[in-house]
């Protein structure tokens, strides 16, 4: 089955891609963005049908690689 | 607000009878703000406390030194009205957790303490160290710390000239990243972080404050354990783009007359930034911090001031040019606060929301930090190693050539150099792979070579000689391209200064460099000390790592390591001795990692090395190489490799033992290319000059040979040496 | 002969890119990306660098920049502009030159001499160079080429693929392609030939003492044919 994940920063870390894109949408007339934070997604195909077994192993994969939990958060969909 | 107690600065990283002094000092307790303050300026990473004892011994002094130890960096004189600012920098714990970020906010924070003082920087250099390479994280932790290097490096348009990388086990749990920046500035141009004059504005600009970093200097100085990975986000985040704008931006306003002092907010970010200003000049200072731009909401007074947010820069302008500067900050879309000024209350006196926070006087931060005499062991000079010839027995040249070229100290490091953009600039004359790094000083005749070196293993057997091994390699690096070495830069890589052992491993270190350096006029101009290198108990090697300049007054006459011309002479230049013990043939073939390293002879080291640059400036030498690790036949293989030429070694006088002689790590010595037209009057010369050298062999084919006991293709070890690290980083 | 070179925040080549201009006999100046207005010139650069830190996708956020504007009615006047690297990049985020610069794709960022072949003389870039093959340098991390199969048989039509990457002796097979760029693209012009992105520097090979002097060969060109 997919599992879909999406890894984001942690609230608080400087996200300079984010702030760089909100100041251009700001400056393309976009005048009411206040902020813009940016982040990955992941579509992951496991060879599981379990859904809580797929998911619990993808959990493992958020924690081991897709994301540095110093800095990032993820969270499966 | 929290009240604070004794648990609570523990909690800080202070000692109880630290603690105890802050409370007499005060006379009371600390509010937190207050206690974060003082845990942050007590801390190793900022008082020095363990080793500022030790540091006053360096020599730091010549007629070439413009500014020394002490300031955001050291800067030397290069002639007419150019100096060169430059400094190496350890962040070596934020790399281990992150490493990506945690290396590019490395390279980062040391090119701004090189622009802080007006200077364009020019060139990055770096050393970095791993664990061995079976361990688990090796290969993550090398490929996040070269993307996060290069990412930032390149992103600025600063190119990296030359690097050195180690592997050993002793960093498997505890790996080092140490950059280091050059700079160009005009001698007369320079700023210093010393405030002056009451009532000036203090001027916060950059990037915005948000909770990044709090406490990374209490952080640097803590010993990693188990529970390592899931310490609480410490590590900031770099912005290279916001740094690029940063930089145009202060060399712009620096172009004017508006700047008193300035001063980078590096480790302890606003706080040590603002009381370093203030204690340089004598004065005391005043901060609203509701006026620092944040990022985020709701910050406390304590976060504002220990935040490590990156790319931010505090500045004490002349009263009156607000608007001036402002203008600049506007143009390259940076934040531009005026936060407080200058008083003469020689405190520092902090407020927020219309109330004071904190008042602590400058004194009590600064000089009255503390200051231990730790314990410390000397190292004995272990026993040589008696060899017997069994112990060579089964050995061939060839086989022990292959295994040397393939050992991952050894190895070719393009994988790594191939990411970081050497050549932004356009003035890079030497690219790394060479004995170092060479830039032209734009626009003019000149040129500046830069190298970083260590040796742990040798400092590891005996700190003294170890010591002055690096500063000596680094010399030789600079005499090998064919520059003037001019002065140095160190970075203290150590275990827990609390422990005996390690604590003389950095005494003995210390005093290695400060005497190699007095002997060669090679002076110590800058550097940050890494204590608390250690993981689980177990401290690292004792890695002080060195970064050396030097200057070439023609850069036409620049020297390269790769072999030219069918016909030309080998000499060495010093004596070979044949020493095995600590070398890569010891460890990698006899598995021995016993023994003394390799002796130091100051006098021979700096009379080879002049007589090298003589030669030089008669035209007289095509090539030159140092020899070091992997001894002779190593050096001439990366040389034969390079130039894809190959070598007939000629017969050896009294030859007692061939390993001994072509992979032995003696000290001082360099291979050089001779024109046969030259030979003679370069042997007139060295014998004047009461230089040993030897004749080694003649260029000629695509073989490294060596009568009957050595053939070997340049193709085939070339094979070897290129592909390691590739095959390495893919399986 | 009047050259302008863009500077964009995060722009890192300028400054290289004014001195080759400079030393091969251009009048050159730097225009900052907030003005609107560009001084008359006969040829306008887009210098290789990190516009806005390459952020989102590399030259996507210059390419909304005020400047760009003009940059464009420039171009469509029948006026030469070249973009290096960055430059390049823009230039594909603009419109202006088909196609888009892809991550590398070893993922490393990657900075060595190579070698080009030259696809096409009929054009102002490369007209008199005597050369095939020129020796270059490159450095950067999305150099990738793609467009889709309709855009390239389109670009192969109109003899647009200006530079390949090659081996010393002309080979552009996939053996010799350092960052999977399809047809080994380095370099595409415009249909008119008027606009030219390429990924090496031909700015940084000017000199003996740096990696190579066959930028020399496309400067002095195209001074010579501005």
């Amino acid at each position: 089955m997919k599992v879909k994940v999406i890894v984001t920063l942690k609230k608080g870390v400087l996200d300079p891609q984010g702030k760089a894109i909100q100041q251009t949408l700001n400056g393309m007339t976009f005048d009411n963005v206040s902020e813009v934070r940016q982040g990955k997604y992941f579509d992951i195909e496991v060879n599981e049908n379990d859904e809580s077994k797929a998911k619990s192993q993808v959990e493992e994969m958020c924690k081991k690689l897709l994301a540095n939990l110093v800095i990032e958060d993820y969270k499966i969909l | 607000m929290n009240e604070v107690n004794e648990q609570i600065a523990i909690d800080h990283g202070l000692k109880k009878d630290e603690y105890k002094k802050i409370c007499d000092l005060l006379k009371r307790t600390p509010n937190i703000t207050e206690l974060g303050v003082f845990s942050a300026m007590w801390n190793e990473h900022c008082s020095y406390k363990s080793s500022r004892r030790h540091l006053k011994k360096l020599h730091t002094k010549g007629d070439q030194v413009i500014q020394g130890p002490g300031e955001n960096a050291g800067v030397v004189d290069i002639e007419d009205d150019d100096a060169i600012v430059f400094k190496i920098e350890s962040h070596n714990h934020p790399s281990f957790i992150e490493p990506y970020q945690g290396a590019a906010t490395g390279v980062g924070g040391i090119m701004r303490d090189v622009f802080t003082m007006g200077a364009r920087p020019i060139a990055n250099l770096n050393s970095i160290h791993f664990g061995s390479i079976d361990h688990e994280k090796t290969r993550n932790l090398l490929r996040g710390v070269v993307k996060g290097i290069g990412g930032y490096g390149n992103c600025i348009g600063v190119p990296t000239i030359a690097g050195q990388t180690c592997f050993d086990e002793s960093y498997n749990g505890n790996i080092l990243v140490n950059a280091m920046t050059l700079g160009l500035v005009n001698k007369n141009k320079i700023f210093y972080s010393k405030a002056a004059g009451v009532d000036k504005p203090v001027i916060y600009v950059g990037s915005k404050t948000g909770r990044d970093g709090i406490h990374g200097a209490s952080m640097a100085s803590a010993i990693f354990d188990d529970k390592i990975e899931e310490k609480k986000p410490t590590v900031q985040v770099g912005d290279p783009f916001t740094e690029k704008l940063l930089l145009e931006a202060c060399l712009e306003l620096m172009a004017g007359k508006s700047i008193i002092s300035i001063q980078d907010m590096g480790a302890a970010g606003l706080t040590s930034s603002s009381i370093e200003m203030a204690s340089k000049g004598d004065l005391g200072i005043e901060i609203d911090l509701t006026k620092v731009p944040c990022r985020e909401e709701n910050m406390t007074p304590y976060e504002i001031m220990l935040s490590e947010s990156q790319e931010r820069m505090l500045i004490v302008l002349e009263a009156g040019k607000e608007d001036e500067a402002k203008k600049i900050f506007d143009k390259w879309n940076l934040d531009f606060a005026v936060i407080g000024k200058t008083t003469n209350s020689k405190n520092i006196e902090l407020f927020f929301e219309n109330k004071k926070v904190a008042d602590i006087p400058i004194d009590f931060l600064a000089e009255n930090a503390p200051m231990y005499d730790r314990k410390w062991i000397k190292v004995k000079l272990p026993k040589e190693n008696n060899f017997s010839k069994d112990d060579f027995k089964s050995l061939k040249l060839s086989d022990c050539l292959n295994k040397i070229l393939t050992d991952p100290n050894i190895a070719d490091k393009e994988w790594i150099w191939s990411q970081y953009d050497h050549t932004v600039m356009g003035d890079t004359i030497q690219k790394p792979g060479g004995n170092a790094g060479v830039v032209r000083v734009h626009g003019t005749n000149k040129a500046v070579a830069a190298a970083v070196d260590s040796s742990a293993t040798y400092c590891n057997a005996h700190p003294l000689t170890g010591g002055k091994q690096v500063v000596c390699e680094s010399w030789r690096n600079m005499i090998s391209v064919g520059a003037k070495p001019i002065a140095i830069t160190n970075c203290l890589n150590f275990g827990n200064p609390e422990k005996e052992k390690n604590m003389g491993e950095f005494v003995e270190c210390v005093e290695g460099i400060t005497e190699a350096s007095k002997y060669l006029n090679y002076p110590v101009v800058s550097g940050n000390v890494s204590f608390y290198n250690e993981t689980k108990d177990k401290g690292i090697k004792p890695t002080p790592s060195i970064g050396g300049i030097g200057l070439l007054s023609d850069y036409k006459q620049m020297i390269t390591m790769e072999l030219k011309n069918d016909g030309n002479y080998l000499l060495i230049i010093g004596k070979t001795e044949g020493h095995l013990d600590q070398s890569i043939f010891a460890k990698n073939i006899l598995s021995n990692h016993n023994g003394p390293p390799p002796e130091i002879n100051l006098f021979n080291e700096k009379q080879n090395g002049i007589s090298i640059l003589n030669l030089k400036n008669k035209n007289l030498i095509e090539t030159c190489h140092d020899i070091s690790l992997g001894g002779i036949l190593t050096a001439i293989s990366k040389m034969s490799i390079k130039g894809n030429k190959g070598v007939k070694i000629f017969p050896i006088e009294g030859l007692v033992n061939k390993f001994e002689y072509f992979f032995g790590e003696d000290q001082g010595r360099y291979i050089i290319e001779i024109k046969p037209e030259n030979l003679e009057n370069v042997e007139k010369i060295l014998k004047k000059d009461s230089i040993h050298f030897d004749k080694l062999g003649i260029i000629e084919s695509d073989k490294i040979t060596y009568g009957n006991e050595l053939k070997i293709s340049i193709g085939d070890i070339k094979e070897g040496y290129k592909k390691w690290l590739n095959e390495y980083m893919v399986n | 002969m009047k050259s302008t070179v863009i500077i964009f925040p995060g722009s890192n080549c300028d400054r290289d890119m004014d001195v080759a201009l400079k030393k091969f006999g251009f009048e050159n100046q730097m225009v900052w990306h907030n003005d609107s207005d560009i001084p008359k010139s006969d040829l306008i650069v887009l210098p290789g660098g990190f516009s806005y830190g390459d952020y989102l996708r590399c030259g996507s956020i210059a390419g909304k920049s005020r400047i760009i504007k003009s940059v464009v009615n420039f171009a469509n006047s029948g006026g030469l502009v070249l973009g290096i690297c960055n430059g390049f990049q823009i230039l594909t985020e603009t419109g202006l030159l088909p196609g888009i610069l892809q991550q590398n794709k070893y993922l490393n960022f990657i900075c060595k001499n190579v070698f080009v072949k030259i696809k096409n003389k009929e054009n102002k870039y490369f007209k008199n160079i005597k050369k095939e093959v020129l020796e270059l340098h490159i450095a950067h991390n999305e150099g990738n080429y793609f467009c889709s199969n309709d855009e390239l048989k389109s670009i192969e039509d109109n003899g647009q693929i200006a530079v390949t990457y090659c081996d010393d002796k002309g080979n552009d097979n996939e053996h010799n392609n350092p960052n999977g760029a399809i047809k080994n693209i380095a370099g595409i012009f415009n249909k008119d030939k008027n606009i030219l992105g390429m990924m090496p520097h031909p700015e940084r090979m000017i000199d003996p003492f740096l990696s190579g002097e066959d930028g020399s060969l496309f400067f002095e060109n195209l001074i010579g044919n501005v």
